[in-house]
């Protein structure tokens, strides 16, 4: 048999059913009795609603309900809570306005749900939702940040003054005052974090279900069940958890997008009980782009101050970021906890100061998506670097070089609250630069040239922070939720495994990578361990998937749970062996009396537990089976160097990736195979946002990219080959030395194809351009600085 | 999409009565356009009409013209060695279509009765100055655009062919995609043959496919790159939208007619 454990490039498990058609998908459920639900939307961006009159689509044919926010005022359901409270700098909590499930008085984003119809089929649904009649009073909106926080900016809430969620900052203001009073040269940097939308493949969908004794069942699109019903259960519904079963089956995506508590889960569970039918929603694509939460969506302002031989002195940053209409389950962190805390990246910057302004809009809420605030921190941080480089004629990698965290110093305390445990900054992109052959560079800028073409080279060495925690530090942040996981791991009689994680996987690939991990550590082959995820009914508490936290935290849950089934299982084959408990030695599957060759199977061993016929019954409960929950110390940091060639077609502006190379530092490694996968698809939603994506509003509110036919998602031909390596420092605190890598290619990439694009443009004096560089952009800088070329 | 009651007539004058008899029918060719319309309700017919059984697939090649029938698929004209032969920049065109699917379903009788602004085969039509024949009349392609989504046919008019003269001896098409949806945001078709030297630009225009009358004059004079790369393009009348502003297109459609114009050697 082929290797399989930890390190082995084992094919996905899942991927079999999932390349067949085959996967278990919310909307693949259906139950008997099953009834649809179809929700109208606002399809203006901010308005008064003076009247919403169903009584034309309750009458329509094939119609069970229709039901209002009214409805549900009546029935007593909560609004959508938020899981993060931020305080701003005068110690005040945030802004934190209602968020009802169905519009209440007053819609303020296009997409935001109004009334749901409730049908025998989808199309009747769908019939009699153009039936409602909404009289709308419209109000000015506002979509732009900056236009928000202006004074006589349109209201978004009337009781949120100047629309201002929070204004929070961090750091030591007064040394980076100093630092700047004294500083040889400073270099100032305003950029745009553009808004994305998530588009996982599979849209959201939501079967409710009530049984006749009042126990409710939710199938989500989630990436953290547990999490659902908790929030739902207990701030939404007022459904005790024995009595709320929430499921996430196969989920086709999510990128953060299904983190949340969204109004349709609530809806559809509701209803299911008033009913007493089972209610599905699937969302259309159209309504993805007005409803799923979107991500980033930063204006910034940086400076740094440095001596005159370049090392950074300190760092000054003041940052907006859209939150959207409401706040989202966990968009409060985002700007905060999960970016200001990285502006340190891998410099050893020794003071920084960071504002952050939250700021309401009429807007999709913003929240987490694939990176989360590490983007904004490290598009931020590495085009300043970048433009230091350009300012003060120092080699971009020479600067880097002299600002670098040396690899001895870890532990490493940043001046924004992280400790970083490990990393070597030197180490990654020295093999990054190889594995580009940026020595080669000027010999391919030189073709490129003689074909016309304009060739750039640009590189990012960056660091983030996943699996966010400790659950105390979190909590005293602001966190209303705790961030630990759980494993409970099953021992069967004849030795099969099957492990219960709260980590959910949704295209990440747990079933190979978690099934590895145990097999690895209990020593049984792969094909007698079975990975279950994604069920409230079946699983302990657990917190989920998000910030690449699933092997680093949940895989460490499961060592712990594995320690427990090996502690028991040497006292059990110690009672067998008769032999002193100390003896006894656990090494690839065998409980062995140390120093003899007497030793027993794991399985003989799990055989013993279940059928206790010669068992230390008075000392010891039958059975082999564990629970651990663990929270972490601390982040974990991944990091690492990203370097991104483009070739510019001056006559178009048309920007084609021709090379990438990542080099990633993402601790122990269990499955290479499904680390590049996670590495090239971060990558290629990288270079996503830094040339495609965007998601355009005009200025009222309006979306003027709802669907794929104005959205720019990147595509096969948009991507060049993408060369992927590691290598590791090992996370200092975790069983596993494991630090995460979902999120690394989307946070290091966007900086390293931007850096590349205006290294190929510096000969027509660009400094700085944003997020996405679309042709045009890049066209309307060549066509406006060609005549200053001619001149010169 | 909307509930609609569906007919598929086996003779054209069959289908010209199903569309006459009732104000709210559609006629339907390959439906890459119009079922994703009627998907998102932007169209409410009564009656689809599908055309798929008239038998008006198909390609004839005779001593001074190429026939092509209009519900010819654009994966039957890319793949065709007569045109590939006849007029290669009209094989290309079809090749760059949608994707592999759209081209297997599409067809030139569909694109060119929708007019959409941003399709491809009206540059090559007005370019080739071909004729659209219907089951009326033939009208001349300088006659048959009339402005975005608008053509000279009437309700009950039926595209049962399209004739593009020959000898061709130079023909060519450049597009450059609208990056999300990849529909030409500036296709640009040049062409000699029996209509004289033509450019016709779709994507670009407010009222979907125009001529260039500069470019054609210099390339009459002179049929290379150089000899147009210099004619700017008024942004007056074109497109501006999130993609590209007016002055972005009319750049690219220089850039691209100069391309099309080398690519036809």
């Amino acid at each position: 048999m082929a290797f399989e454990g930890i390190g082995a490039a084992v094919k996905r498990r899942e991927d079999g059913r999932f390349l067949a058609g085959r996967g278990h998908y919310v909307d693949d459920m259906n139950r008997p009795g099953q009834v649809y639900a179809y929700i109208r939307r606002s399809d203006r961006p901010h308005a008064r609603i003076r009247n919403i009159d169903t009584s034309a689509a309750a009458a329509a044919p094939g119609v069970i309900a229709v039901y209002t926010g009214a409805d549900m005022a009546a029935d007593g359901i909560g609004g959508l809570p938020c899981g993060w409270q931020i305080h701003s700098k005068d110690g005040s909590p945030m802004a934190e306005p209602p968020h009802p499930v169905l519009a209440i008085d007053k819609v303020r984003h296009v997409g935001d749900p109004i009334a749901v119809v409730i049908a025998e089929t989808r199309m009747a649904a769908k019939d009699a939702a153009e039936l409602l009649v909404i009289d709308f009073e419209d109000l000015p909106g506002v979509a732009d940040i900056r236009a928000a926080i202006a004074a006589g900016a349109p209201l978004v809430h009337d009781e949120v003054a100047g629309n201002i969620c929070y204004d929070w900052h961090i750091g030591d203001r007064d040394a980076v005052e100093a630092a700047f009073a004294r500083a040889k040269h400073v270099v100032k940097l305003d950029l745009t974090n553009n808004r994305l939308i998530p588009n996982a493949m599979e849209p959201r969908a939501a079967l409710g279900e009530c049984d006749i004794a009042g126990h409710y069942t939710l199938s989500t699109t989630s990436q953290n069940p547990h999490v659902i019903r908790l929030l739902m259960g207990a701030f939404v519904l007022h459904i005790p958890e024995h009595k709320l079963r929430v499921i996430a089956p196969d989920v086709g995506g999510g990128f953060g997008s299904k983190i949340y508590h969204y109004a349709e889960e609530a809806i559809v569970t509701w209803s299911a009980g008033k009913l007493k039918r089972p209610v599905k929603w699937t969302a259309e694509r159209s309504e993805s782009f007005m409803s799923d939460a979107h991500g980033r969506d930063h204006v910034s302002h940086a400076e740094m101050a440095l001596d005159e031989d370049g090392h950074f002195l300190a760092l000054r940053v003041s940052t907006l970021a859209n939150m959207g209409a409401y706040l989202s389950t966990f968009a409060p962190s985002v700007p905060t906890y999960l970016y200001a805390t990285l502006l340190a990246g891998v410099y050893k910057t020794p003071a920084i100061y960071a504002e952050v302004k939250a700021v309401f809009t009429n807007t999709v809420p913003v929240d987490a998506y694939r990176g989360a605030g590490r983007p904004e921190a490290a598009f931020l941080l590495e085009r300043l670097v970048d433009t230091i480089a350009n300012d003060t004629g120092i080699d971009r990698i020479a600067l880097r070089r002299a600002n670098f965290i040396p690899a001895d110093a870890y532990p490493y305390q940043t001046p924004v609250a992280l400790q970083y445990d490990s990393g070597n900054h030197e180490m990654t992109l020295a093999e990054a630069l190889k594995a580009a052959d940026y020595a080669g560079f000027p010999a391919r800028r030189a073709e490129a040239a003689r074909r016309g073409k304009l060739r750039g080279i640009g590189i990012s060495t960056y660091l983030e922070a996943c699996g966010i925690a400790p659950s105390h530090v979190a909590g005293a942040l602001g966190a209303r939720a705790g961030l630990y996981e759980v494993a409970n791991i099953r021992v069967h009689p004849t030795g099969s495994v099957t492990v219960f994680t709260g980590s959910h996987s949704h295209g990440q690939g747990h079933e190979t990578t978690m099934a590895q991990l145990v097999a690895d550590q209990l020593g049984v082959a792969l094909d007698q361990v079975e990975i279950v995820h994604g069920d409230t009914g079946e699983i302990p508490f657990g917190m989920g998937t998000y910030g690449s936290r699933s092997l680093a935290v949940g895989g460490s849950a499961m060592v712990k749970a594995m320690d427990k089934i090996i502690a028991k299982g040497k006292r059990i084959a110690a009672h067998l062996m008769e032999a002193a408990v100390e003896d006894i030695e656990f090494k690839d599957g065998a409980f062995r009396v140390a120093g003899t060759d007497k030793s027993k199977a794991l399985a003989e061993i799990s055989l013993a537990a279940y059928v206790p016929h010669n068992y230390p019954i008075e000392e010891l409960e039958p059975g082999l089976e564990e629970t651990a929950f663990y929270d972490p110390k601390n982040f974990t940091y991944p990091g690492g160097c990203h370097v991104c060639e483009v070739e510019i077609d001056p006559e178009t502006g048309v920007t084609k990736v021709v090379n990438f190379a990542a080099v990633d530092d993402v601790g122990r490694v269990i499955n290479p195979m499904i680390v590049e996968g996670q590495v090239q698809g971060g990558v290629a939603q990288g270079i996503g946002q830094a040339l495609l994506e965007s998601a355009a509003y005009d200025a009222n509110g309006q979306l003027l990219s709802g669907s794929f036919m104005d959205y720019t998602m990147p595509r096969a031909d948009n991507l060049p080959n993408i060369t992927v390596g590691t290598e590791i420092t090992l996370c200092t605190h975790n069983p596993l030395g494991s630090k995460g890598c979902g999120e690394v290619g989307a946070i290091g990439s966007p900086p390293a194809v931007i850096n590349a694009v205006v290294d190929a443009l510096k000969e027509y004096g660009v400094r700085h351009i944003d997020m996405p560089a679309t042709a045009e952009r890049i066209w309307s800088i060549i066509a406006a600085n060609r005549p200053k070329m001619a001149a010169e | 999409m909307y509930d609609f009651a569906y007919q598929k007539p086996a003779s054209v004058a069959d289908a010209v009565k199903l569309l006459a008899g009732d104000p709210e029918a559609k006629a339907v060719a390959g439906g890459q356009t119009f079922l994703p319309v009627l998907k998102q309700r932007l169209n409410k017919p009564s009656l689809v009409v599908d055309l798929a059984g008239l038998g008006l697939s198909g390609i004839k090649q005779s001593a001074n013209a190429l026939s092509i029938g209009a519900m010819t698929t654009h994966a039957t004209v890319a793949r065709s060695a007569e045109v590939k032969k006849a007029i290669p920049g009209l094989a290309q065109l079809a090749s760059w279509i949608g994707d592999n699917q759209v081209r297997h379903r599409g067809t030139i009788g569909g694109s060119l009765a929708n007019n959409d602004p941003s399709a491809c085969y009206p540059a090559a039509v007005l370019a080739l100055g071909a004729t659209i024949k219907t089951n009326k009349r033939a009208i001349k392609a300088d006659d048959f655009f009339q402005g975005m989504f608008t053509t000279a046919l009437e309700p009950d008019e039926i595209i049962t062919e399209v004739e593009f003269p020959l000898p061709v001896e130079k023909s060519a098409y450049e597009k450059f995609r609208q990056p999300a949806s990849r529909y030409a945001m500036v296709g640009v078709f040049v062409a000699k043959g029996p209509a004289g030297v033509r450019v016709a630009v779709t994507g670009a225009g407010q009222n979907g496919v125009f001529r260039v009358a500069d470019m054609e004059a210099a390339l009459a004079k002179s049929f290379a790159p150089d000899a147009i790369a210099a004619i700017k393009v008024s942004p007056e009348g074109l497109n501006s939208d999130i993609h590209g502003s007016a002055a972005y297109r009319a750049h690219l459609i220089t850039v691209m007619a100069k391309r099309a114009v080398a690519a036809a050697g």
